[in-house]
């Protein structure tokens, strides 16, 4: 049996942490420059060079591209063959999050009660966990801090089968125009279709972490995801929702079986700050 | 077609009036920071006939809660928060004498109708662009609200702090009217 020790965990986290938010992934700096042929509105234009000069600076600086460094979510893919050992595995990424956090002057935007007290936790924590038990030894950790601006702007809806694929292109485009600027467009779309209630949720969060560019590997699924792209971009909204031909840099659609009497569809929505970053212990 | 201007601040009656949305900016001189917990506490203070921190005459309120400043900058990154969650407290504001506000997203129909009635106007910064906007900050300090951390009320000294006029004193909205421009929806 693999050991890893928590101090590992903590070490890596630490690091993905603050490499997430200083550092745009190549894929969105493409599509983000790709994006500046095809705008026309002058406006459009002025913003997405302001973000694309935005990336630039971060990443010489070291300093977060946005201000909302988000919630601190991570998946997790944990090998069965592999153990952690030192200590407790969530304290270890909640560990890392905080040193993170501090030592890259990273926004704490955690409260501790939603409710009640709402009170800063002052140190972004807890984080947010999914965590899957897969073959081999490795222990696969992804970080992808969630903004406000866009995480709000996301949606669960349990649809009637009978709705099929228009309906669900339907209230995708809908919800979507409904978002409007706020999400900070240029956006990517993330849509989970099927599973149950949470297990759409969190496809949807999932399907963010695909590579801008690529594809759903079913052609069917593939092609409503050039669709919706479409009819999204053909909603005007534009960069920051003041207008323009660039509003999603793409639509991702991730999958699951499910119940005969079920279609559940989520949308989580991502800003131009499509931050993830993934490292294997 | 959208001309290119540069405002100093505090904004001046004439000057306010003949912005037109769709006008890309340049904002100079001093501007206040604040967003929900403050907003709150400064309407509290004019419910209660109180002083507020800071005279908001012909000033610009940017809706903004800042990273943390690295060692030896003013600031951390400092990208516009979504404007609507404002949008109640906004028109008060105005009422004694704001002239701009900066934030990102539409705003409520009051707020655009307060627009027109005491002259002031909303800018769009870039959501997002949080780290080319902090390079225009040239100094910070915190004028009230200490314990709110990252949602303090703070002064800012700006230089060339790059906005858009989203709506202006005539009732113009860039968020309807861009993307009306824009559609291909029938
Ligand atoms: S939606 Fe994204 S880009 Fe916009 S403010 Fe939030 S985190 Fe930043």
């Amino acid at each position: 049996m693999k050991q890893i020790h928590v101090d590992s965990i903590i070490e890596v986290v630490r690091n993905i942490c603050q490499e997430a938010n200083f550092y745009l992934g190549d894929d969105v700096q493409r599509a983000l420059e790709e994006s500046l042929k095809i705008e026309e509105s002058p406006t459009g234009k002025t913003i997405i060079e302001q973000i694309l000069e935005n990336a630039e600076i971060a990443r010489k600086h070291r300093v977060p591209m946005c201000q909302d460094t988000g919630a601190a979510v991570f998946f997790v893919e944990l090998g069965q063959e592999a153990q952690v050992v030192g200590g407790d595995f969530t304290e270890a990424i909640n560990e890392g999050v905080r040193q993170g956090y501090r030592e890259g002057y990273l926004r704490k935007s955690m409260v501790n009660d939603p409710l009640m007290d709402r009170k800063n936790t002052q140190d972004n924590t807890p984080a947010i966990i999914h965590t899957r038990v897969v073959p081999g030894d490795k222990l696969k950790i992804t970080f992808a801090p969630k903004g406000g601006g866009s995480e709000n702007m996301s949606v669960v809806r349990m649809m009637k089968p009978a709705d099929g694929v228009e309906g669900v292109r339907d209230f995708v485009v809908d919800w979507v125009k409904r978002s409007g600027g706020n999400p900070c467009p240029p956006i990517i779309v993330g849509v989970g279709i099927g599973g149950t209630f949470e297990k759409c949720a969190e496809l949807a969060k999932i399907s963010l972490l695909r590579e801008l560019g690529r594809l759903n590997a079913d052609p069917r699924f593939a092609s409503l995801e050039k669709q919706l792209k479409e009819e999204i971009n053909d909603l005007g909204i534009g960069p920051m929702g003041l207008g323009g031909r660039v509003t999603a840099l793409a639509v991702h659609i991730e999958t699951h079986p499910c119940h005969i009497a079920s279609l559940p569809v989520a949308v989580n929505i991502q800003c131009h700050a499509a931050r993830h970053k993934s490292v294997t212990l | 077609m959208s001309r290119k201007v540069r405002l100093n601040t505090p904004l001046k009656e004439e000057k306010v009036t003949s912005l037109r949305a769709g006008d890309e900016v340049l904002l100079n001189g001093t501007i206040y920071t604040g967003r929900d917990a403050a907003h709150q506490r400064l309407l509290d203070l004019l419910e209660k006939g109180k002083e507020l921190p800071f005279d908001v005459k012909g000033q610009i309120i940017y809706y903004v809660g800042p990273s943390p400043a690295k060692p030896g900058t003013p600031i951390g990154s400092c990208g516009p928060t979504t404007s609507y969650r404002m949008d109640s407290y906004a028109p008060a504001l105005m009422k004694i004498g704001l002239k701009g506000m900066i934030g990102k997203g539409p705003r409520g129909k009051e707020v655009v109708e307060a627009m027109k009635r005491y002259k002031a106007v909303y800018f769009a910064a870039v959501g997002g662009a949080a780290a080319l906007i902090a390079r225009s900050v040239k100094s910070s300090r915190i004028v009230a609200y200490e314990n709110l951390g990252t949602e303090a009320i703070r002064e800012l000294e700006v230089e060339d702090f790059p906005v858009i006029v989203a709506n202006d004193v005539l009732g113009n909205d860039l968020y309807e009217e861009g993307i009306r421009k824009y559609s291909r929806r029938k």
